[in-house]
């Protein structure tokens, strides 16, 4: 690709460019903030007989290390490729093919709102491939960048605009909050709360102190998950936009992704048991986004999946049709009847038989299960990597198997479990003429429609 | 083939080289003789010969009966070439088959172990974008293994559909 060289820069580099001058300051915030809280009570106790030396001596350090840091590292853009390098004594090259682009994400963390920078990670997608993170350029830059890259991987010019946002929907903090607390950790607390006084009644003092202390972390551990989730979701605002969806979120540290049309590997639907009350759902989706080691793109698998982190049904609906077109999760009840399980199943899944159907038509393979939680998995069968059919010796025996569904996404399988063993050696001959038909079409449109349209 | 396995019509199945079925005998040789042998020994040493006797033939009842698993488990290997996918089924207990179009492949894994190897033996792994792609194929003689790995790469990269 020539058309990266001789394009007008308009302040993006095709020559290697450095990050952001106070990056290693943003970088090591929370380092200087826990330093801090160390030191200065050390610093300023009376009576301490303190060696400032030290405490200046590690700062200094700290300090080089990021500057060094700083300095050793440079990014471009060229061959259609980004190039990160960095290391000063192990030098690291990352090399980005644009076209394996799954999504840019812009990450604000709280020291880089205050300074205006922010990091730019794009995520590709297959094993072992890494997320290059340019941390930290400008606020503008940082749009810039993340513009030019999705024009590239979509093969337009490199200097496309920005493309118009159409806003599609936004939950606000509030909302967030609530369904966060109506969620598993409600159920949780209230769980451990019902233990502990039932054993405060029955059991003696010392057994009670051991189980309320039990009960305590268990709560704090629950109860700081869903601040967590609740402070990454909060005042979700979601987007549509030529390329994809933009999704913008953050309580604290603000995230803007986006995920490009056609990429989306699965979609979950789901409703967690209090949400029933309020006829909450939610809308996860899945990419082809592997799990990572390293704590930022933990933090990736972990916050990101929400398309819709709660809201009506009707909404949940519209979604899906956005990034599905022609998917949805309800059916009339006269083919809902033969979508479910047969009664039987209830022998191998006893619970999670209620909820336990699936269907399928030429484009998606929807799955559902669960029984307090319901969930529904829709897979476009245009992504299948592999389909499965497998049967147990129970299974056998009730005349059951399983076909699975295998798409790149890695939280949410295409499970159709239990279905009549008949009906399941039908699909398995089927379905992978369907998915070859289904990817016979365009590849990956990049328009509004998503990836479903223009199929055989 | 059990009625309920899905059925394609246009599958030629074939089946893992019978020299696995002599590796996988030998290999259960390796572990079995020595262990029913040393726990023989050392309970007639204890004991007396009756609960030898006893311990002697329940080993060579476990061994009787995970001779036949492991039998089952080598006949149910199978694979077949079709126009647009590879088909492979394995698992005696629990039945599993696998459907892997060539234009998913990502990866064709060649691998031998040592036992493999006083064979002539050889693994093909496919491996897809997927993680739950489960489509591996053991023993096939080195020659084959070869050919197949050939065969699926061209076909791979002349039908190859990304993500």
């Amino acid at each position: 690709m020539t058309t990266t060289d001789d394009a007008p820069t308009q302040g993006l580099p095709t020559e290697w460019m450095r990050l952001h001058p106070l990056s290693p300051v943003v970088r090591g915030a929370r380092l200087l903030f826990a330093l801090a809280i160390v030191v200065l009570p050390r610093q300023f106790t009376p009576g301490h007989r303190s060696q400032p030396w030290v405490d200046i001596i590690a700062l200094f350090v700290a300090l080089a290390a990021g500057i060094v840091s700083w300095l050793v590292t440079r990014w471009r853009i060229h061959n259609g490729e980004l190039q990160v390098e960095t290391g000063l004594i192990r030098r690291d090259s990352v090399r980005v093919p644009l076209t394996r682009l799954q999504a840019v994400d812009i990450v604000r963390p709280f020291a880089g709102r205050v300074l205006g920078l922010a990091e730019v990670r794009v995520v590709v997608a297959g094993h072992g491939s890494s997320t290059a993170r340019l941390t930290y350029v400008t606020d503008e830059q940082a749009t810039l960048i993340r513009a030019r890259l999705l024009a590239l991987a979509h093969g337009l010019a490199v200097d496309t605009p920005a493309p118009a946002e159409a806003p599609v929907l936004a939950v606000s903090g509030g909302r967030i909050a609530a369904s966060q607390a109506l969620g598993a950790p409600a159920v949780i607390v209230a769980l451990a709360l019902a233990v502990v006084v039932v054993l405060a009644a029955l059991a003696p003092a010392a057994a009670t102190a051991s189980a309320v202390s039990f009960g305590f972390a268990v709560c704090f551990v629950v109860v700081s998950g869903a601040v967590r989730r609740a402070s990454a979701e909060w005042e979700f605002r979601l987007s549509a936009a030529p390329d994809g969806l933009r999704l913008s979120a953050g309580l604290l540290q603000t995230r803007a992704e986006t995920i490009p049309f056609g990429r989306v590997q699965a979609v979950r639907w789901v409703q967690p048991v209090l949400w029933r009350m309020f006829g909450w759902v939610r809308l996860e989706v899945d990419l082809a986004r592997r799990h990572g080691r390293d704590r930022a793109s933990r933090e990736t698998a972990a916050t990101t999946r929400a398309l819709l982190p709660v809201g009506s049904p009707a909404e949940a609906a519209r979604l899906l049709a956005l990034v599905l077109p022609g998917a949805s999760v309800t059916l009339p009840p006269q083919v809902l009847a033969s979508a479910r399980a047969p009664r039987r199943a209830r022998w191998r899944a006893p619970f999670a038989r209620h909820f336990l159907r699936a269907w399928h038509d030429d484009h998606y393979m929807v799955c559902g299960s669960g029984r307090l939680r319901p969930e529904f998995v829709v897979v476009p069968l245009q992504k299948a990597q592999s389909i499965r059919w497998s049967q147990g010796p129970v299974q056998r025996w009730l005349n059951l198997a399983d076909v699975f569904v295998d798409s790149a996404g890695v939280h949410f399988p295409g499970r159709a479990r239990m279905r009549d063993a008949a009906e399941a050696q039908q699909w398995a001959g089927l379905l992978p003429d369907i998915a070859r038909s289904a990817r016979g079409g365009t590849p990956l449109p990049a328009s509004d429609t998503g990836g479903a349209v223009g199929l055989a | 083939m059990h009625s309920d396995e899905p059925r394609f019509d246009d599958a030629e199945w074939l089946r893992p080289s019978p020299r696995m079925w002599k590796a996988r005998q030998t290999l259960l040789a390796i572990v079995a003789v020595p262990i029913t042998l040393a726990v023989a020994g050392v309970t007639a040493a204890g004991a007396g010969a009756r609960p030898a006797g006893a311990v002697l033939a329940v080993l060579v009842v476990v061994s009787g009966w995970w001779w036949y698993v492991l039998r089952g488990r080598y006949r149910a290997w199978g694979y077949a070439e079709r126009g647009d996918d590879l088909l492979v089924r394995r698992g005696l207990l629990v039945r599993r088959l696998s459907v892997v179009p060539y234009g998913r492949m990502q990866l064709i894994e060649v691998t031998a172990g040592p036992i493999d190897r006083i064979f002539g033996l050889a693994t093909v792994q496919l491996h897809t974008a997927s993680a739950s792609t489960d489509a591996r194929i053991p023993g096939l003689a080195a020659a084959e293994a070869q050919r197949l790995r050939d065969r699926l790469a061209a076909l791979g990269e002349s039908r190859a559909a990304g993500l």
